[in-house]
């Protein structure tokens, strides 16, 4: 049964934080480069090879190979009765798809930017993250929805919102935004294999990357555990969490740091619902700092979350306040200059980092 | 020749009866006797771009007792409801279906449980008709344990999987795409079923409904829109919601029939011709012509936008109960002391139903935290001062 702990809490929690198992593995260094586009577009032709169940829909998945080609070949592979090409009607086709999950069927459907997931919002939340709860677990709703997130470039506001923050906040989803080909993977066979509705988030700008990838993520039967971050960089002065293209942000700027004889330890966060709050206060008991970035809005933001829980179980431990980076609180500017100022750069990363590690001159008063 | 057949075997069926009910006194007067009974339907149906179904219905005295019982059962529960909402026993939101019967029963009727359902959040007697029982739906209502939720869901959310009933929406105008959803994936399981996905005549202006009708149409799924037309949608009269009130008109494209949503046998007629067309042609939209007496929900006195004498005439001309009685009553299938004792039988059902669910425990505390997820992964959940209140998901 459930075990409802109460506890009264007199310093920190100390039993509830794990120590992190360090996730990296070294692979072997003959390793295959494979896009991140790639990976997605394997992981779906995997998955649907493998359960007769899974089908894909959503707009020029299929004659079009895709909007952005994740979903290339597979209309030709599977047939148009597992890859569906939806008319432009998102409220629809997703509460169709919702509807499908509750019959037992597994859905993948594909918004071409989360941004019009918004119109289907309704469906999300209230048709597929909280019906198995209102049931009591009669209706379970094994969807996945995925699609581009967050800024990509020049596309103006409204096609540039990242979605991360309010879709976590819902308790029922699971939401999930891969880095590299490895995570993409890894983290969309869990989420097609998973029964819970999965929001999964990817970027637009990451899907022509190429990264090294083992013959173990190769292999179909490969999947990531939802829930878990990844340290992708080990270190002892400074954390800096991070998702999808931050990532990689992170990691020129702990490149940077390191010269100045900072040495951050970057963890890749994969899944920001359900958040691996244990690996990053184990991190920040580490390290004594902590620097969050996402590309979002900042306000009631991914940063923020995880700057709570940080205050919650690790107090004593902060040497220094959270940083938090992240996208400019405005509607994202389309002129180029106004858009680079809008989307958190690494020398923001480093400069933050720098300040959590009182190594900056203090700051001068800013228009 | 059918018609001295009926003669002879109501009068058969009338004594068997007779002794039947003084042979087993507490038993209700259900005939078993089959022999067809052709009936004809309050009106003819009207159609947009299909064929009409012939408005002569088939029935026999064993389905006119079943459809008066299962009716008389559900408009008991109902009023019973409203008194436990009025004691305070039942909170929140509840929408009540006393006079919308026949559209439950006669649907029911038409179909099997491999045919899926799907409503919106006046859904207590289509649970009933789905197999579900008294005691889930009151203890659901009063929020224990023994509901069909757990008491999770509430009134708004029942449901019976197993059934096919999907629920239960509280979310104006979301089933249609969920229950095309369904219909979708009947199809791809070539399960040779369909899904009946319920509207009002307020959610019937959905944008949503229209985005998923064309998908319907282009997909051929065999979707069945059935808009339960009681012609308020909450305090709005369809005239002030909807340009064109002609419902079974509104697919365009996609064929619809209207039928009187008060007369059980044309509802199953209906249903009927629904499902044979559905699975060849795709779908089709059913406007039920049909009435509810009580307000959109318990906190509307359903007075106020429309007169007592309207609601009064309905009762009178076209209560969907009382027009069984009369058709067992004119063909002597049964007598009217044996309708009565059904009558008394299924408000005594209803209150020990009752009496049963006030017993029962409500959740839990634990509860709080089950079914957040079908697989929960072992993480955190937590209260409201959540240094007091953790759980870990299974």
């Amino acid at each position: 049964m459930l075990a409802i702990s109460r506890q009264r809490i007199l310093g920190q929690c100390f039993q509830k934080i794990r120590p992190a198992v360090s996730e990296l593995r070294s692979y072997s260094s003959a390793a295959k480069q494979i896009t991140v586009r790639e990976a997605l577009n394997s992981s779906l032709d995997e998955e649907m090879s493998a359960d007769p169940k899974v089908f894909l829909m959503g707009e020029e998945v299929g004659e079009y190979q895709g909007a952005y080609k994740i979903t290339k070949g597979l209309l030709e592979k599977y047939g148009p009765e597992r890859v569906l090409d939806t008319p432009i009607t998102e409220a629809g086709f997703t509460g169709i798809g919702v509807g499908a999950a509750y019959y037992g069927l597994k859905p993948v459907v594909e918004f071409m930017t989360f941004n019009f997931s918004m119109q289907a919002i309704d469906h999300i939340i209230n048709s597929a993250a909280k019906s198995n709860y209102m049931s009591a677990g009669q209706i379970s709703v094994p969807i996945v929805f995925r699609g581009p997130n967050g800024a990509a470039a020049g596309v103006g506001a409204q096609h540039s919102q990242c979605y991360a923050a309010w879709y976590a906040s819902c308790p029922g989803l699971k939401v999930l935004s891969p880095y590299n080909s490895e995570d993409a993977r890894g983290l969309l066979k869990a989420a097609i294999r998973d029964p819970d509705p999965v929001v999964f988030l990817e970027n637009e700008l990451l899907y022509g990357e190429s990264f090294p990838v083992s013959d173990e993520v190769l292999d179909s039967s490969f999947s990531l555990p939802i829930g878990k971050a990844k340290i992708e960089r080990e270190g002892n002065d400074v954390t800096i969490t991070a998702f999808s293209k931050m990532v990689g942000y992170a990691l020129k700027a702990a490149e940077i740091l390191e010269k100045d004889g900072i040495n951050a330890e970057v963890i890749n966060l994969r899944s920001i619902r359900p958040l691996d709050r244990s690996t990053i206060n184990a991190s920040v008991r580490k390290t004594n700092r902590l620097i969050t970035v996402e590309e979002g809005f900042p306000q009631h933001g991914v940063g923020a979350e995880i700057c709570s829980s940080v205050v919650e179980e690790s107090f004593a431990y902060l040497d220094a306040p959270v940083e938090r980076i992240a996208g400019a609180d405005v509607p994202m500017p389309y002129a180029a200059n106004l858009e680079r100022m809008a989307v958190p750069q690494v020398e923001d990363i480093v400069r933050a980092a720098k300040r959590a590690c009182y190594r900056s001159v203090p700051l001068a008063a800013t228009a | 020749m059918a018609l001295s057949q009926l003669l002879s075997s109501s009068s058969r069926s009338g004594n068997r009866l007779k002794s039947l009910s003084s042979a087993i006194s507490l038993r209700h007067p259900i005939s078993t006797d089959t022999t067809p009974i052709t009936v004809e339907t309050s009106v003819p149906f009207t159609s947009h771009q299909c064929e009409v179904p012939s408005r002569t219905v088939q029935t026999n005295a064993k389905e006119l007792l079943t459809f008066f019982r299962d009716m008389a059962l559900m408009r008991r529960m109902e009023i019973a409801a409203d008194s436990l909402y009025k004691a305070k026993l039942i909170r929140g939101f509840c929408h009540l279906y006393d006079g919308q019967e026949a559209v439950a029963v006669g649907m029911e009727a038409a179909i099997t449980k491999k045919d899926s359902i799907i409503t919106a959040y006046r859904d207590h007697c289509t649970f009933i008709a789905r197999g579900g029982t008294l005691l889930e739906v009151f203890a659901e209502l009063m929020g224990r344990q023994a509901g069909c939720s757990r008491g999770k869901g509430g009134s708004m959310h029942f449901y019976k999987k197993d059934s096919n009933f999907y629920g239960g929406h509280g979310i104006v105008g979301a089933q249609v795409p969920l229950g095309c959803g369904l219909a979708f994936a009947q199809k791809y399981c070539k399960d040779e079923a369909v899904t009946f996905a319920l509207y009002g005549d307020g959610a019937a202006n959905q944008g949503q409904l229209f985005e998923a009708l064309n998908i319907s149409a282009l997909w051929d799924l065999p979707a069945i829109l059935v808009c339960e037309n009681n012609h308020y949608g909450m305090g709005t009269a369809e005239w002030r919601a909807a340009k064109s009130p002609a419902y079974y008109k509104r697919g365009d494209y996609v064929p619809g029939l209207k039928v009187d949503g008060m007369d059980v046998l044309a509802v199953k007629q209906a249903c009927t011709f629904a499902k044979e067309h559905a699975l060849k042609n795709g779908p089709i939209i059913l406007e039920m012509d049909t009435y509810r007496y009580h307000g959109h929900s318990m906190s509307d006195p359903g007075s106020t936008y429309r007169t007592r004498d309207e609601i009064t005439g309905v009762r009178q001309e076209r209560d969907p109960v009382e027009r069984i009685r009369k058709l067992i009553l004119s063909h002597d299938l049964a007598t009217e002391k044996e309708l009565k004792d059904t009558e008394k039988e299924v408000r005594k059902e209803v209150d020990d139903a009752i009496a049963q669910a006030k017993e029962n425990p409500v959740p839990d505390s634990s509860e709080l935290f089950t079914n957040v997820y079908a697989k929960g992964l072992g993480v955190e959940s937590f209260g409201a001062d959540r240094k007091e209140v953790r759980a870990t998901l299974p």
